[in-house]
């Protein structure tokens, strides 16, 4: 496995979203007629660069695992463009999609359910291989021994199923999977968040590792903000379908402008007894997507919420270089 | 020192199934001071949460049994009590949140009636006296419009709001006891931040004490008095919160420290402390320390001889269960 980065002469983003949306129908009745739609995605723009780890952050129900799915086309856009190295893909036929996706690919929060119990740990990572690259026997064995050897299993692993492993060890394997075909983009929905810290420790390092050897860019989506913290080069927050505020992970943790971000940056606990820091607690839910408030989403529980907010959706606005983010006030 | 409220001695709990014993609840020893707040805590399997149901004495017999040990509550072993004297200290004297507030509701029954249940079981109180309890209990947890809500069902409520119900219904009868299995884990950070928040009021409003079940070091940090660490169905270390997070002494509890990700900000990624290796089965009878085969500084001694619990240099309340402790705490 090489790095693509030395061959890819291209400047420019590898991974750009333009204003991507996803409805979900709502369906009641005899007839299933559509009574409402659910905006689970409403307008996100960001990009991604060439060996970059750009974290997608929010609460159950923002949209962050369906920007996920859209850029690999599990499910269909309503809306927007994914250009991926420079082609739109946000409509490409089925076929053409399955060829893409040797280079984008995708690792799913629940190890669990995501290998096939009925199938040997080598066979699954190998499996790929098989579907996309002429390879005899001997050679593909070897190249499944070498991801093994990648993400710290023995070789030995291959031949056992995938209820003979632990938890951080099925990660591993999906992790192996996805690297089969030698990827530039992972996306990484919730990887570590069914497994126990020190697990999590494990698993984190191992895709640093994999980030600096191979080059990869990680689109990384998590609800832990300790994770993002430690993992992300820049970092989005999303809130009901919307990017509320993105920027470099420095600037977004130290000076955070939207309101939501800081809230939630300072809802989070920390494993310090004496960090002394101000919480704001947010006051209500999460409203339902499907039902979003008009104008800014964030309004019915934002301390410093005034008229305009009730009324006008606020876009992102440059608070620095390469920090956007969108409130009608200058906090 | 005024005598404890809850001193538990020794406990075990194992569970039997076809093919041999699995020794959840390994000889564990704690007190609890009226008005503490202890936290119990570990990754999953440690037995945190099955010395809780075994506090209550909540496991089914044909799972798993307690099979040697005491629990004084207010001076009596409940282990010693009829299944009738038992059913009048749960949800009484005793109460108890757990982790999924969906399951633990009766989805047919409204909020207004559960809550009552309680009380007119427990406390003899008429119909009336009851529902009025009830609306003071949602009033209480801060569910607005508590009046108008008691005639909903579970389904109608998010799962912050089932949380607070359930809170609710647990402090419906003034326990001197609150035990909460990870009361917050299910739900998003701003709504977790709120619960915490919430049973920490409590707490100070009605003088119950609290042992709060979780894997999460910065809940802990931020909700605790003093805790207690599980490995493997052993307490492994104790000590006061401050202590233990400016000088965890066991290997366990230092390597679980060192292995969470909370990012710096404006300072490069460093590489997360990971604690090699897996939990072991409890199946087989442990010798010797069970963290030993991933612990840095075990000896043979180590695999051997079980270690005791000693209170760390100067420090009565601070006590660790490790051989090599000098040799821990001069690294």
């Amino acid at each position: 496995m090489s790095s693509e980065m030395s061959a890819n002469v291209r400047t420019g983003p590898i991974l750009e979203v333009r204003d991507l949306k996803k409805y979900f129908p709502v369906r009641r009745g005899l007839l299933q007629r559509t009574v409402a739609e659910v905006k689970a995605v409403d307008g996100v723009s960001f990009s991604l660069q060439a060996g970059e780890t750009l974290c997608l952050v929010g609460e159950s129900g923002c949209g962050k695992s369906t920007v996920g799915r859209l850029i690999l086309r599990l499910i269909d856009p309503t809306g927007g463009t994914i250009a991926f190295e420079g082609e739109d893909i946000a409509a490409l036929p089925r076929e053409a999609m399955r060829a893409k996706r040797k280079a984008l690919q995708i690792v799913f929060q629940d190890p669990y359910a995501s290998l096939n119990p009925r199938l040997t740990a080598g066979t699954i990572v190998g499996e790929p291989l098989e579907n996309f690259e002429r390879l005899g026997r001997a050679e593909r064995e070897a190249r499944v021994v070498d991801l093994f050897r990648r993400v710290g299993l023995s070789a030995d692993a291959m031949r056992r199923y995938p209820f003979e492993f632990s938890g951080g060890q099925r990660q591993r394997l999906g992790i192996a999977r996805a690297l089969a075909l030698s990827p530039s983009v992972i996306v990484a929905d919730e990887p570590v968040s069914a497994l126990d810290v020190s697990v999590q420790a494990q698993v984190l390092n191992l895709m640093a590792d994999l980030k600096e050897d191979l080059g990869l860019a990680y689109l990384f989506i998590s609800h832990d903000l300790g994770i993002v913290e430690h993992m992300a080069d820049r970092v989005a927050v999303m809130y009901l379908g919307r990017i509320v505020e993105i920027a470099e992970k420095e600037r977004l943790f130290a000076g955070p402008r939207h309101p939501y971000t800081r809230a939630l940056i300072s809802a989070a606990p920390v494993p310090d007894p004496n960090a002394k820091r101000e919480r704001i607690v947010l006051e209500g839910d999460v409203p339902s997507p499907m039902t979003p408030p008009a104008g800014c989403h964030f309004h019915t529980r934002c301390p410093f919420a005034f008229d305009r907010c009730r009324a006008e959706t606020p876009l992102l606005r440059e608070a620095a270089p390469a920090h956007r983010f969108a409130c009608h006030l200058d906090i | 020192m005024t005598a404890p409220l809850l001193d538990v001695q020794d406990l075990k709990t194992h569970f039997f199934n076809e093919d041999g014993v699995t020794r959840a609840v390994d000889g564990v020893s704690f007190t609890v001071a009226p008005g503490e707040t202890l936290g119990i805590v570990g990754e999953s399997g440690c037995g945190k949460s099955v010395t809780a149901l075994s506090i209550l004495r909540l496991l089914p017999p044909r799972l798993g049994r307690t099979v040697a040990g005491r629990v004084l509550f207010e001076g009596t072993d409940l282990l010693t009590l009829s299944e009738r004297q038992m059913r009048d200290v749960r949800g009484n004297r005793i109460a108890m949140v757990f982790q999924e507030p969906m399951t633990s509701l009766n989805p047919v029954l409204s909020i207004g009636h559960q809550i009552a249940e309680v009380v007119r079981i427990h406390k003899g109180a008429s119909a009336e006296a009851a529902r009025t309890r009830a609306r003071e209990m949602l009033d209480l947890v801060k569910i607005p419009d508590a009046a108008r809500r008691l005639d909903d069902y579970p389904h109608q409520f998010s799962g912050g709001m089932r949380q607070r119900v359930m809170i609710a219904m647990s402090l419906a009868c003034d326990p001197k006891l609150l035990v909460a299995d990870e009361p917050t884990t299910a739900l998003d950070v701003t709504i977790e931040a709120q619960v915490l928040q919430l049973i920490l009021e409590l707490k100070a409003k009605t003088g119950a004490a609290v042992i709060l079940i979780t894997h999460d070091l910065g809940v802990v940090a931020e909700t605790c008095q003093r805790v207690v660490v599980m490995y493997a169905g052993r307490k492994v270390e104790e000590a006061p919160v401050a202590q233990l997070f400016a000088r965890p002494a066991h290997p366990y509890t230092r390597g679980l420290l060192a292995s969470i990700a909370r990012g710096k900000a404006g300072r490069r990624a460093r590489r997360l402390n990971e604690i090699p290796g897996m939990v072991p089965s409890l199946r087989e009878p442990i010798r010797g320390c069970a963290f030993a085969p991933r612990c840095q500084f075990a000896q043979d001694r180590c695999r051997t001889e079980a270690p005791e619990l000693a209170p760390v240099t100067g420090q009565p309340a601070h006590r660790a269960a490790c051989l090599r402790l000098e040799a821990v705490l001069a690294s």
